[in-house]
């Protein structure tokens, strides 16, 4: 247990908008920069010349973006360039003439123009658009500070921690982060472009934190992965600190040696590690060469957006993204797995008394064919584009493979008849219902087959894992769930299928060595587990029998 | 003369700011007056000024209504309306920049 705080700690908490630890004096930002400008403006020049001032701040200040876009990666420019194309437009301009005609100045009119946009943003519904208020203030605060006579902004130095009300983008990618420190915000937002640059760069990032009492040159310690900002720490919550990032640095430095390597056991033996996908945005940040394939895309994503069930359009645009990121590497996308603890309106039945032995996954498809029908069409379409396997999940008798296949092949044959370009993937098979798991001989027709741990687990140990009195109950090592494993690996050998496993288990250092011990040479895990699997396969040693 | 065009719009968080920009900068490369909508009743916005295309706030799932009047209006409805269909070309990078 930890000591309780000296009476010169505290601890203050927001939300954590990009993970990781700093440790460091913090630094206000100078929120009092820009009034300079508005004190200039306090005998305004003739509306001729206010505008001019004004058209040459706005010029100047594009020239400092577009030499600041020139010096940042991709993502970072893509956020001033959206800035620059702002600020070329009248549109921005125009209320701020409109008030420099009217007699005043440069710096108020554009204060209370930008001022205005800002509430706007500011009051939108979507986070994402609420977020974007902190551009339009770096435009604003830009823009002033050259009306101020080319005032520069504050300098800063890295491995500091800032803090204040928000922090704009620029101010952002002019900070020297190489040497650490973090950022503590009274607002902010996790959705900001800020919070994006801080999570791509590894920088911690708290927000939210309110209106707390906070003075400059305080030693802090930043918590990005909680939210929590502990200001003039003792000796124990210092030394407690520092142990945690040594932690976080060795597990770091372990899983960034292993991540883009090709996954072996200590005693040589090759293991292939794919990614599950819930997400396609989630790909953005990975790099395909650091996996073997995407083991898994969970197509439930496509139906939870606002617009109901999606057509065959989007499905296969959002297919096609996912097979164009993979470069033909494999991609297994899995049929509609809803029902159970993954509901969707207007489509799984609302009041079952036992939706995990209900109707869910491909019992659902085999039901609402109409459904099940345009996702077969856009995957017959899609195949085009790439490695293609698709995954029919909860089968449990060797019939609903073949009505599957029925289905299949009569969305194609109806693509064919339009002229529309199709192609036929294999159709594999989720193992998550004991009964395929006890005899995989019955389902021959099955081109693969993935074990889904996390519901073969809480069937065979007839526990669920949210149910928190059981939960212990619910433990894929329990030798039961393993040698059902392995009986499954050896019958899908002598068979000839592959098998894979696409559940949690795959990507846990505790259980992996179990699974691999099993025969299980496939892992598909989640992205942010690549590095702690591929570390923890490297340290297994299947000649070592008792190990 | 007139001309128009709808485009259901999937792109992860909406037209957000990425999406914006590169919405606006190709509605410039046309001569013919261009507007948008997510009503297809109006109001009608200046699909070549990204402050009102951001004012829009569409979210995703919106579809978008186009009209352009001009020489290559037919051109500009068909460049815009593919931009969309193409989910703004952001197979990489758009969530995280959005």
């Amino acid at each position: 247990m930890r000591p309780m705080p000296e009476a010169g700690t505290r601890e203050f908490r927001g939300k954590p908008a990009a993970p990781g630890l700093a440790t460091g004096t913090l630094v206000f930002l100078d929120e009092a920069t820009n009034r300079q400008a508005e004190t200039s403006d306090a005998a305004p020049g003739s509306p001729d010349e206010e505008a001019r001032r004004l058209r040459e701040a706005i010029a100047a200040s594009g020239e400092d973006l577009t030499a600041l876009m020139s010096s940042l990666d991709e993502q970072s420019a893509g956020i001033i360039e959206f800035q620059i194309a702002m600020l070329e437009d009248d549109v921005l301009v125009e209320p701020a003439l409109a008030s420099i005609g009217a007699g005043q100045g440069a710096g108020v009119a554009w204060r209370g123009a930008l001022d205005e946009q800002i509430a706007d943003y500011e009051a939108a519904e979507d986070e994402y658009f609420r977020a974007r208020s902190a551009d339009l203030r770096d435009l604003r605060d830009r823009v002033l500070r050259h009306l101020g006579g080319g005032l520069q902004a504050q300098a800063i130095l890295g491995g500091v921690v800032l803090a204040g009300r928000d922090v704009t983008p620029s101010r952002f990618l002019e900070t020297d982060w190489s040497r650490g420190g973090g950022l503590a915000l009274r607002q902010g937002s996790p959705s900001s472009h800020v919070a994006m640059l801080a999570r791509a760069r590894g920088v911690p990032m708290v927000v939210g934190l309110g209106d707390i009492e906070l003075s400059d040159e305080s030693e802090v310690l930043l918590d990005g992965d909680s939210g929590l900002l502990i200001v003039d720490p003792d000796a124990g919550a210092r030394a407690a600190f520092a142990e945690r990032q040594e932690a976080a640095r060795n597990t770091r430095e372990s899983e960034d040696e292993f991540r883009s390597k090709p996954a072996v056991t200590r005693d040589g033996t090759p293991v292939s590690v794919m990614i599950n996908v819930a997400d396609p945005d989630e790909l953005d940040a990975l790099d395909p060469s650091h996996c073997d394939g995407i083991g898994l895309v969970r197509s439930e994503f496509l139906f939870h957006g606002a617009g109901g069930l999606p057509d065959e359009e989007r499905q296969y645009l959002a297919y096609r993204r996912i097979l164009t990121w993979a470069a033909g590497k494999p991609v297994i996308i899995r049929t509609l797995d809803a029902g159970g603890d993954k509901p969707i309106a207007g489509l799984t039945a609302p009041d079952e008394s036992n939706p995990f032995l209900g109707l869910r996954g491909l019992r659902l498809s085999l039901a609402r064919p109409e459904v099940f029908r345009v996702q077969l069409r856009a995957l017959g379409r899609v195949a085009l584009q790439g490695n293609l396997k698709i995954m029919l999940p909860m089968v449990t008798r060797p019939e609903e493979i073949a009505q599957a296949k029925r289905l299949y092949a009569e969305a194609l044959a109806s693509l064919r008849a339009e002229g529309t370009d199709c192609a036929e993937a294999p159709l594999g098979m989720m193992v998550e219902v004991p009964a395929a798991a006890i005899a995989p001989e019955l389902f021959g027709e099955a081109a693969f087959f993935s074990v889904g741990s996390n519901d073969l687990t809480q069937y065979v140990t007839a526990a669920g894992r949210d149910i928190a009195a059981v939960a212990d109950l619910n433990d894929t090592l329990h030798p039961a769930v393993l040698k059902l494993i392995r009986s499954l690996v050896e019958g899908a050998a002598a068979m000839g299928r592959e098998v894979s496993l696409c559940g949690d288990a795959g990507g846990e250092p505790a259980q992996i060595p179990a699974l691999l011990r099993c025969g299980l040479r496939s892992l598909s895990v989640a992205p942010r587990a690549l590095g702690r699997t591929k570390a923890t396969i490297a340290t297994t040693d299947l000649g070592d029998a008792d190990g | 003369m007139m001309e128009e065009a709808s485009v259901f719009m999937t792109h992860a968080i909406g037209l957000h700011a990425r999406p914006s920009v590169k919405l606006t900068k190709l509605a410039k490369t046309f001569t013919a007056k261009i507007e948008l909508s997510v009503s297809g009743e109006g109001p009608w916005i200046d699909a070549k000024s990204i402050v009102k295309v951001m004012a829009a706030k569409a979210p995703q799932d919106t579809t978008l209504f186009f009209r352009a009047e001009g020489e290559d209006a037919g051109a500009a409805l068909e460049a815009l309306k593919a931009l969309v269909e193409r989910d703004f070309d952001e197979g990489a990078a758009d969530a995280a920049n959005a």
